[in-house]
C-alpha cells in the first residue's frame, strides 16, 4: 500500500482522529461529514487514521479520489467541509481556498496541478519519517493496513531465520541509542539482559510519556500500535523474554484504547502468544496503566509500579537488565526505541545507520511547541541543527517576534540561547551545551518569555512529581523552587543566584534517580545563558520580558490620554483616579493599590497604558509606544 | 574482593554494600535511613560517598562493592553535600529540641551536631500536619518525619502488618495509615522504636524524662514464656520506657503491644504484692508460707472429701514452659487429675 492508496476505487475522506485532532474538532467534522455524503447519496469511505504532524493546521481531512493523488486540507471546519466534498468528491476538483499539498505521485497516481506536494513543503522538506512512517497513513486499528505497508514482515523475519545474538548484532550495528532520552545504546542494553542469568525474563515498553508539551510517544501508540508491537516481538525473541508489559499512562485514553485492540489483533493472527508463527517462540503482551505520576517514567519506579508497589525508585545498581521486574532480568525500552527497531531489521543496521551523524544514528521526533509558527510532531534525521528545526520546520516565530532560546528535554533538559542555535541535534554536542536529548518535547520561546519564570515552570513541575523519597530532590527542588518564586515576587535579597548554583549541584549529585538528578537542570543552564535576566530580576527588580507581573508598573501616560475613564471603571480594586471627561486630569495608577491584574492595559483603546520595569522591554504595545515614556 | 575505602585496603564480600565494608573496616558513615534489619533503602543521602571516577555521589547503604573501587567517605565535597542535604531536612523541621522527648537520642541531632549546621539559610514552606495522639499508645508528629521510611519497612518487612506506607509525593508525602485514618494497628510499637527523629514517640513516656536521665537495665519481659529481651528506662526508681533490647535476644529487635507499652502495673497502688486470703468474707494480707499451707489443705480436704477429679487446674501462657510443665505435673501426679488446661490450651 502506499502514500495514495491508488488501489481504492471509490473516493477516500480520509480525518486526522489523533488526540489532537480530535481536540481541535475532528469529532464534529466527522459526524458532518458522515452526515453529508448520507444525505447527498455519496459512495465514499471514510477512514480514520492517527496524528501526521501537523499541528498547526488541525483539524485535517484528506480526500483521495481513484487513481488521483492524495490531498490534504488544513483547518478544516464543520462549515467549510461540505463545500470541500461537493467541489473535490463529487466533481474530482479540489477545493483550492483550503488546500494544502498533495502527496507525491510516487504510485503512478495523477497529480492535479497547482496544488504544492506535501513532501516539498517547508514544514516536511527537511523530516525523515521512519518511526511516523504510518502515523497519519494508515488505519491504526486495522492490522491489515499495518500489514499492507510491510507490518511484520521484520517479527517474520527474525523468528524465521535469524538467531538472537544476531537481531542483537543488527541493532548494536544500526547505532540505535534509547530513545527515552538519556541515549543508552540498545544493542547493549538487550546484550545484558540477553547475558544476565535466570529462568524468566521480562520485556518492558515505557510509555509512560510525562514531559510538559510532549506527545511523540502518544502520537506512535495512537496512529501505529502495531509498530511498537512488532517492535517488542523482537526485542523479546532477542533478550530470551516470553512476557511483554506496555506501561502506558491512564491520561492517554485513546493510546489505550488503541493498544487493547492492537494486542488482540496481533494474537488472532497469530503473531502473539504460544508458537508465534510456528516458530516454537511464545510472546505475550499485557497493558499496565500507570496513574499519572511522572516519576513512573524512571524505570525502577516502573517496575515498582507494576508490581503494585508505590511508584518509587529503587537504587541502581542492581540494574534492571540483572535484577528488574519481580526480582527477574528485564529490558526496559521506550516506546520511540521500539518503532525503531522493524524498520532497522528491514533495511538493514546500515541502511539506519546512513542517517544522523557517528555516534547518533537515526531519527528522533520531536515535539514541537511554544512561540513558532508551525507546532507539530515532527522526525528529524540526527545532526541537523536547531537552528533548521526552528525556523525552517518550524517557520519562525509567530507574532513577528524575535527567536530567544529553545528547551529540549523538558523538566530535565535545558535550554539553548540564539548564538548558539547552531548546535546540532546530537546527545553528545546537546549535553556539552547544558541541555539532553530528552524524550523529544522541545519548546521555543520568544522575546516576551522570561528565563526565570521558564525555569519556575519546569521546578515547580518537578516539584510537584517528586516523589518524596529522597532528601535532596524532596527538599532541595521545592527549596529551589522557592528562591525562585521569591525573585519573581520582586523579594530577592541579592545572593539567590549563588544559593540556586550550591543547591542546585547538590541536588543533580546527591539525588537518588534520574528526576531529582536532572531537575536543577533547567535553571542551571537558564542562569548559565540568561545571567544579565537573572541578575536584573534580583538587582534592579525588573523583568526584561514584561512577564513577572509583580515586577512592573502599569502607568498612564498623561500626555497622551484622552480620559475616556474605561480604564477606571475596569480597574477592580479602585486603583486609577482621575482619567475621566470630569475631572479633566488625565488617568493616574495608584502602584500601592494596583494588584497588576493588567486589566487597565488591555482595555485601554489608546493603548497609552504601559509597563515599566521592563526595562529592554518587548511587549508589543510598548513597543508601539517607542521609548519615550520608559 | 579488594576495595580501597580513605586509603584503607579492604577485602570485601561479594554482594556486601559500601557501608557494610566500611563498617567492617572501622570507618563510620553516617546514615539516617540504615537499619541493619531492613532493606537498603537509600533515601536520606547522608550516607553518601564518593567513588573515584564516578561524577554522582552514591548511597553507600545501597551500592554493592565492585573490584578495586576506590571510596572517599569523607572528602571535603561529601561533608559539604551531607551538610546541605542536612540543612535541607532541618529546614522542614521544628526547631524545638529544648521539649522534644527524642533529645540526647535523635539521630538528626547528633548529625546536625558532627556536621555543624547552625542556622536554617533555606526558609520556606514547612509540612503543617496536625500531630496525631488519638491512638492510644504512639504520638505520631508528622512535622518531624524526616521520611526515612524505617517505620513504614519494619512494619512492612519484619512485623508483616503492613500498617503504614508513604502516601501524597514530594514535599508533602506523609506516612499514613490506609485514607490517612487515626493509627489503628497491632501497636507492637516497632516503628516507635526504629524512629531516628521525634516524629513517633511512647504517649505514656512523655514529658517523664530524657534519655541521659535514665537508667538502662537490660531484663526479660515477664508477659508470656518467648523471652523478650528488654531495656527498662528507670528514672527516680519507675519504668519510664521499655525498648526492645539491644543485645542478640530471641526477640531480635521486636516487641509486642504488651511487653512495648503494658508497664504501667509495675508501680500500680492496685498491685498485688503479698497473698491474700479471705477471711470472713474479706481478703487478708497473708505469708506466702501461711499461703501455701492453706491451699495444700483446702486441696486435700477436697480430693479427700469429692476425688480428684472434683479439682481443676488452669495455668497461664504468662508462665515459662518449664513452669507450664511441673503444673500439669503436679495436677496429673500430684492431685491425679487430668483435668488441667491453659489459657492456650494444653
Amino acid at each position: 500500500m502506499t502514500k495514495n492508496e491508488t488501489m481504492t476505487n471509490k473516493p477516500k475522506i480520509i480525518l486526522g482522529m489523533g488526540t489532537c485532532g480530535v481536540a481541535a474538532g475532528a469529532k464534529a467534522l466527522l459526524e458532518k461529514v458522515e452526515g453529508y455524503i448520507k444525505e447527498k447519496k455519496i459512495d465514499a469511505e471514510i477512514v480514520h487514521v492517527g496524528c501526521i504532524g501537523m499541528c498547526h493546521e488541525e483539524p485535517l481531512l484528506d480526500i483521495v479520489m481513484p487513481k488521483r493523488t492524495r490531498v490534504i486540507y488544513g483547518k478544516v471546519t464543520a462549515d467549510i467541509v461540505s463545500k470541500i466534498i461537493h467541489s473535490h468528491v463529487q466533481q474530482d476538483k479540489p477545493e483550492k481556498e483550503h488546500v494544502l499539498s498533495q502527496m507525491l505521485p510516487d504510485d503512478g497516481a495523477n497529480p492535479y496541478p497547482g496544488i504544492p506536494y506535501y513532501e516539498e513543503m517547508p514544514f516536511n522538506r527537511k523530516q525523515q519519517r521512519i518511526v511516523l512512517k504510518n502515523c497519519g497513513f494508515i488505519n491504526p486499528l486495522s492490522i491489515d493496513e499495518y500489514i499492507a505497508r510491510d507490518g511484520y514482515e521484520s517479527a517474520r523475519k527474525v523468528l524465521l531465520s535469524m538467531k538472537p545474538e544476531e537481531v542483537i548484532d543488527v541493532v548494536k550495528r544500526s547505532g540505535l541509542r534509547g530513545r527515552g532520552g538519556a541515549g543508552f545504546p540498545t544493542g547493549s542494553k538487550w546484550e545484558f539482559c540477553r547475558k544476565a542469568m535466570g529462568d524468566k525474563k521480562y520485556l518492558i515498553c515505557n510509555a509512560d510519556e510525562g514531559d510538559p508539551g510532549a506527545f511523540m510517544d502518544r502520537s506512535v501508540l495512537e496512529g501505529d500500535p502495531h509498530s511498537v508491537l512488532e517492535g517488542m516481538i523482537i526485542a523479546g525473541y532477542a533478550i530470551g523474554a516470553n512476557e511483554g508489559y506496555i506501561y502506558v499512562r491512564a491520561e492517554y485514553p485513546l493510546a489505550v484504547k488503541h493498544l487493547k485492540l492492537a494486542v488482540p489483533h496481533a494474537r488472532e493472527n497469530g503473531l502473539l502468544g504460544k508458537n508465534i508463527l510456528g516458530t516454537g517462540f511464545d510472546f505475550d503482551i499485557e497493558l499496565k496503566q500507570g496513574a499519572g505520576a511522572f516519576v513512573c517514567g524512571e524505570e525502577t519506579a516502573l517496575i515498582a509500579s507494576i508490581e503494585g508497589e508505590r511508584g518509587m525508585p529503587r537504587s541502581k545498581p542492581p540494574f534492571p537488565a540483572n535484577k528488574g521486574l519481580w526480582g527477574k532480568p528485564t529490558n526496559i525500552n521506550n516506546v520511540e526505541t521500539f518503532a525503531n527497531v522493524p524498520q532497522i531489521i528491514l533495511k538493514g543496521a546500515e541502511w539506519y545507520a546512513n542517517f544522523g551523524t557517528e555516534k547518533s544514528r537515526g531519527t528522533k521526533v520531536f515535539a514541537l511547541t511554544g512561540k513558532i509558527n508551525r507546532t507539530g510532531l515532527i522526525e528529524v534525521p540526527m545532526g541537523i541543527s536547531l537552528k533548521e528545526i526552528v525556523f525552517d520546520i518550524g517557520g519562525g516565530i509567530s507574532d513577528g517576534k524575535a527567536f530567544k532560546a529553545v528547551q529540549t528535554g523538558g523538566p530535565s533538559g535545558g535550554c539553548i540561547p540564539s548564538e548558539i542555535i547552531d548546535t546540532p541535534v546530537e546527545y553528545e554536542t546537546l549535553a556539552a551545551v547544558g541541555a539532553i536529548m530528552g524524550s523529544g518535547g522541545m519548546v521555543v520561546m520568544d522575546n516576551a518569555s522570561c528565563m526565570v519564570e521558564m525555569a519556575r515552570f519546569f521546578l515547580n513541575f518537578t516539584t510537584d512529581e517528586s516523589c518524596g523519597k529522597c532528601v535532596p530532590c524532596r527538599i532541595g527542588t521545592k527549596r529551589l523552587l522557592e528562591i525562585l518564586e521569591r525573585i519573581i515576587a520582586g523579594k530577592a535579597k541579592g545572593n539567590e543566584m549563588d544559593i540556586l548554583v550550591e543547591l542546585g549541584s547538590t541536588v543533580k549529585a546527591a539525588s537518588l534517580c534520574g528526576l531529582g538528578q536532572t531537575a536543577p537542570n533547567p535553571v542551571l543552564s537558564m542562569m548559565r545563558y540568561f545571567k544579565d535576566e537573572y541578575e536584573e530580576h534580583i538587582k534592579d527588580k525588573s523583568c526584561r520580558a514584561g512577564a513577572c507581573t509583580a515586577l512592573s508598573r502599569y502607568i498612564v501616560s498623561p500626555d497622551t490620554c484622552k480620559m475616556c475613564g474605561i480604564c477606571v471603571k475596569g480597574c477592580p480594586v479602585d486603583a486609577i483616579s482621575d482619567g475621566t471627561k470630569k475631572s479633566k486630569k488625565p488617568a493616574f495608577i495608584h502602584d500601592d493599590k494596583c494588584i497588576r491584574c493588567g486589566i487597565c492595559f488591555e482595555k485601554c483603546p489608546f493603548d497609552v497604558i504601559y509597563t515599566k520595569g521592563a526595562k529592554k522591554a518587548v511587549h508589543a504595545k510598548e513597543e508601539a509606544l517607542g521609548e519615550v515614556k520608559a | 574482593m579488594k576495595v580501597t575505602i580513605d586509603n584503607k585496603e579492604i577485602i570485601a564480600n561479594n554482594g556486601e554494600t559500601i557501608l557494610e565494608a566500611a563498617k567492617r573496616a572501622g570507618i563510620n558513615i553516617p546514615t539516617l535511613c540504615h537499619h541493619p534489619k531492613l532493606s537498603n533503602y537509600g533515601g536520606c543521602r547522608v550516607c553518601m560517598v564518593e567513588i573515584k571516577g564516578m561524577n554522582r555521589f552514591v548511597a553507600s547503604c545501597t551500592t554493592p562493592v565492585a573490584d578495586n573501587i576506590v571510596v572517599e567517605t569523607n572528602t571535603t565535597n561529601i561533608r559539604q553535600s551531607r551538610k546541605t542535604v542536612l540543612e535541607l531536612i532541618l529546614s522542614d523541621h521544628p526547631n524545638d529540641c529544648m521539649t522534644c522527648d527524642k533529645t540526647g537520642d535523635c539521630t538528626l541531632q547528633d548529625l546536625a551536631y558532627e556536621y555543624g549546621v547552625k542556622e536554617n539559610p533555606y526558609i520556606g514552606a514547612m509540612r503543617q500536619y496536625p500531630t496525631e495522639d488519638k491512638n492510644p499508645y504512639i504520638i505520631r508528629d508528622f512535622s518531624k518525619c524526616i521520611l526515612c521510611a524505617k517505620c513504614t519497612r519494619v512494619c512492612n518487612e519484619i512485623r508483616g502488618v503492613g500498617a503504614i506506607d508513604i502516601m501524597k509525593r514530594g514535599f508533602y508525602a506523609k506516612v499514613a495509615m490506609p485514607f490517612d485514618e487515626v493509627l489503628d494497628c497491632e501497636f507492637c510499637g516497632n516503628c516507635v522504636d526504629v524512629c531516628p527523629v521525634g516524629s513517633l514517640t511512647e504517649k505514656i513516656a512523655k514529658g517523664k524524662g530524657r534519655t541521659w536521665e535514665t537508667r538502662k537495665v537490660d531484663t526479660i519481659c515477664a508477659y508470656c514464656g518467648v523471652g523478650c529481651g528488654i531495656t527498662l528506662h528507670i528514672k527516680d526508681n519507675t519504668v519510664i520506657k521499655v525498648t526492645p533490647t539491644e543485645k542478640e535476644s530471641v526477640n531480635n529487635g521486636s516487641l509486642c503491644v504488651k511487653g512495648k507499652f503494658a508497664y504501667d502495673f509495675i508501680n500500680s497502688a492496685d498491685r498485688l504484692k503479698k497473698p491474700l486470703i479471705k477471711k470472713d468474707g474479706k481478703f487478708v494480707e497473708a505469708t506466702w508460707d501461711e499461703a501455701i499451707d492453706y491451699t495444700v489443705k483446702r486441696l486435700k480436704e477436697i480430693k479427700e472429701k469429692h476425688g480428684s477429679d472434683s479439682i481443676g487446674g488452669l495455668s497461664s501462657a504468662r508462665c515459662t514452659n518449664e513452669d507450664n510443665y511441673l503444673f500439669q505435673k503436679f495436677m496429673r501426679a500430684g492431685i491425679g487429675t487430668n483435668n488441667v488446661d491453659h489459657c492456650a490450651r494444653y
